[in-house]
């Protein structure tokens, strides 16, 4: 099928800005649904609040756009209910690692098979430019305007320390990878954790000396490397993407049948 | 009085501006649209060493409501504002504040709730906030703003009422308005605003406990003592606005009326709405219909007394309410005024028109429409103006 068919045209065009890195996600996680093959109206797709929860009105399957921070325990509802769809979760930095952050890591514990995305743009964007806990230590932020004092939280250390069975990261500039990463994520079974570097030209770069959505995409190009790569010997400040984690844990909802199948045999 | 300078500025930055005025020791707030040009502008002024205060930026509202009741529970003065989902997920703390008596101020920029999301602008969101003891007190410009944010705290802690108090402030239709407005000098507000002097505090050297579990010997009790501080704290309120009209020469009364003389209809407004109200009073008056306006001012403590005095001769009541309050049969101002009038031996036909939802524009020319069907009513009614379906 084209592209168009998966996206809802009469809400275009779409509210993101020139620039944005999360048409680029939105693009990529069509293409692998298409190249996986799974009908339409077998996926659902959760989002929570921000400018990465729009998405929920573009895509053509079931869209469920629920509140701040809460997409993952939307989500979880979902598929406990109807474990044979293909659960999709796009978030913000926001939803998935500060107001959402517990639904993440108990997701994450739990090994529900949902596809958690991060779109990782390193700043709230939809409420001006604060700082978020993805935005970097000294970057600035329209609340941080003499640095961020904060650490960040490194995504993929955190969903690892979390027990996510799969866990992978990549960024809008390596799309053909991205597309990769995606199919895998979405068809491995159990919790998976994509971290998805998207570009914020608005905010993120222009607060940042990184001007346009082309400088963003460049800094991905040439701050990360593959996992493994001898460059990080030399440099430890590039950012390793790929795939990290890829085990076969016992999936929550599998477990979930197996309990009901047990206590159903013993009364 | 001095005449002041009148400065053009957004309502939001203006809030901010109010609040950095008031010595507040610590501020804890999450964006939320269209509430976040207050936060940012507040944290540029703590930034900008323009107010001494303690700036948390929270992960949350829930946690920016416990920051502001852990700090006010030390003694502190401590602000917060949000709207909308952000106070939805307040709400688990709003009871605590006030029961454990912390003179905490908030702005909320009022906004719906999801769902569909809309960041727009109604009273959806303060409505579910009704019962948590809070003071809610109403603007409907950018004047209003300033000086009831300005009054707030003085409200809020004097030793009579000692309850948290929200200053409702319509999303984008006033946060996101530049207007102008006058604001007095720093040492005006120092005298009018001395610093808090808390009756009991979190302090190592004196441990006490706040908040802790209570029987049903002793719960009822407290209950029943944040209720009578609450249905008191009007005359205080009423008080500290005469010290403010006395002061900046600006009247603030918990019900005010416009052209309510002798009007047969009489229109009932909060909030931003009111102003347009006015005008469509105004153009009913040209037409020689005979209406008039009473706006509600103060929503918590509700002014019961002042509203029966502000409406007595008329005949028909048309409470326009900006939420709606599901399965009640009416809006939440609407019941809330019905209720005044249970017992009163001669009352109005109250009409009832829920308008405005998800930031619609309510116009002088829907006002009009509204007072002249008010006007001719025979019984009471409940109807979603404008509204299809």
């Amino acid at each position: 099928m084209p592209v168009r068919d998966y996206i809802r045209e009469r809400f275009f065009p779409h509210i993101w800005c020139p620039g944005c890195g999360h048409g680029t996600v939105m693009g990529s996680m069509i293409r692998a649904i298409e190249n996986l093959g799974i009908k339409k109206s077998d996926i659902v797709v959760v989002s929570g609040i921000g400018c990465s929860s729009r998405i929920c009105g573009y895509l053509d399957f079931h869209t469920l756009h629920t509140i701040h921070g809460r997409a993952l325990a939307f989500a979880t509802g979902v598929k406990l209910s109807r474990p044979e769809l293909t659960l999709i979760a796009p978030m913000g930095d926001g939803d998935a690692f500060a107001i959402g952050g517990n639904h993440l890591i108990h997701a994450a514990r739990r090994n529900i098979d949902i596809t958690a995305i991060i779109m990782n743009n390193s700043i709230y964007g939809m409420t001006g430019g604060q700082y978020s806990p993805l935005t970097g230590y000294g970057d600035f932020a329209t609340t941080a305007p003499y640095g961020n004092i904060d650490r960040s939280f490194d995504v993929v250390k955190l969903a690892m320390g979390a027990g996510a069975s799969f866990v992978a990261r990549t960024t809008t500039y390596h799309v053909r990878s991205m597309i990769k990463i995606l199919e895998k994520a979405i068809t491995h079974k159990g919790f998976s954790v994509v971290d998805i570097l998207s570009q914020c030209p608005t905010y993120f770069g222009r607060k940042n000396k990184l001007e346009s959505a082309v400088d963003m995409l460049k800094y991905y190009k040439t701050h990360t490397i593959p996992i493994g790569s001898k460059e990080k010997e030399k440099n430890p400040d590039l950012i390793e993407r790929g795939i990290f984690v890829q085990e076969k844990y016992p999936e929550y909802c599998a477990e979930y049948d197996k309990i009901i199948e047990k206590a159903s045999k013993e009364r | 009085m001095a005449k002041r300078k009148r400065i053009g500025m957004e309502v939001a930055l203006a809030a901010a501006e109010a609040v950095g005025m008031c010595n507040v020791d610590v501020a804890a707030v999450y964006p939320i649209t269209p509430q976040s040009h207050i936060a940012e502008h507040l944290s540029e002024l703590v930034a900008d060493g323009k107010t001494d205060t303690e700036y948390v930026t929270v992960e949350s509202e829930h946690t920016s409501m416990s920051v502001c009741i852990g700090a006010s529970a030390t003694g502190a003065r401590a602000y917060t504002a949000t709207c909308s989902q952000g106070l939805m997920l307040m709400h688990e703390l709003l009871p605590i504040a006030s029961a454990m008596r912390c003179p905490i101020v908030m702005s909320v920029a009022n906004r719906p709730v999801n769902a569909p999301l809309n960041i727009l602008s109604d009273h959806s969101d303060i409505m579910p906030q009704r019962d948590s003891g809070w003071i809610v007190i109403f603007s409907e410009n950018g004047q209003e703003v300033v000086d009831l944010t300005l009054m707030a705290y003085r409200i809020a802690e004097d030793k009579d009422i000692m309850l948290p108090v929200i200053i409702g402030i319509d999303g984008f239709i006033l946060t996101h308005m530049v207007e102008p407005m006058e604001f007095p000098d720093q040492k005006e507000i120092d005298k009018f605003l001395p610093p808090y002097k808390p009756y009991a505090t979190l302090h190592p050297d004196k441990p006490l406990t706040m908040g802790a579990f209570a029987m049903p010997d002793f719960f009822p009790q407290m209950m029943k003592a944040k209720d009578m501080a609450l249905l008191n704290s009007k005359k205080t309120i009423v008080k500290v606005w005469d010290e403010w009209e006395r002061k900046f020469g600006r009247r603030y009364r918990p019900v005010e009326t416009y052209r309510t003389e002798g009007a047969e209809t009489i229109l009932v407004t909060m909030g931003s709405m009111s102003e347009t109200a006015e005008l469509g009073v105004d153009e009913l008056r040209d037409k020689g219909v005979s209406v008039g306006l009473v706006k509600i001012r103060l929503w918590r403590p509700f002014p019961s007394d002042e509203l029966k005095v502000a409406v007595k001769d008329a005949r028909v009541l048309a409470v326009m309410d900006r939420a709606v309050s599901p399965g009640t049969g009416g809006g939440p101002v609407f019941t809330d005024i019905k209720a005044v009038f249970y017992g009163e031996d001669s009352r109005p036909i109250i009409v009832n028109y829920v308008m405005g939802l998800g930031g619609v524009d309510v116009t002088v020319g829907d006002f009009v429409k509204m007072g002249e069907k008010a006007a001719k009513a025979k019984k009471e009614e409940y109807e979603f103006y404008g509204v299809m379906g």
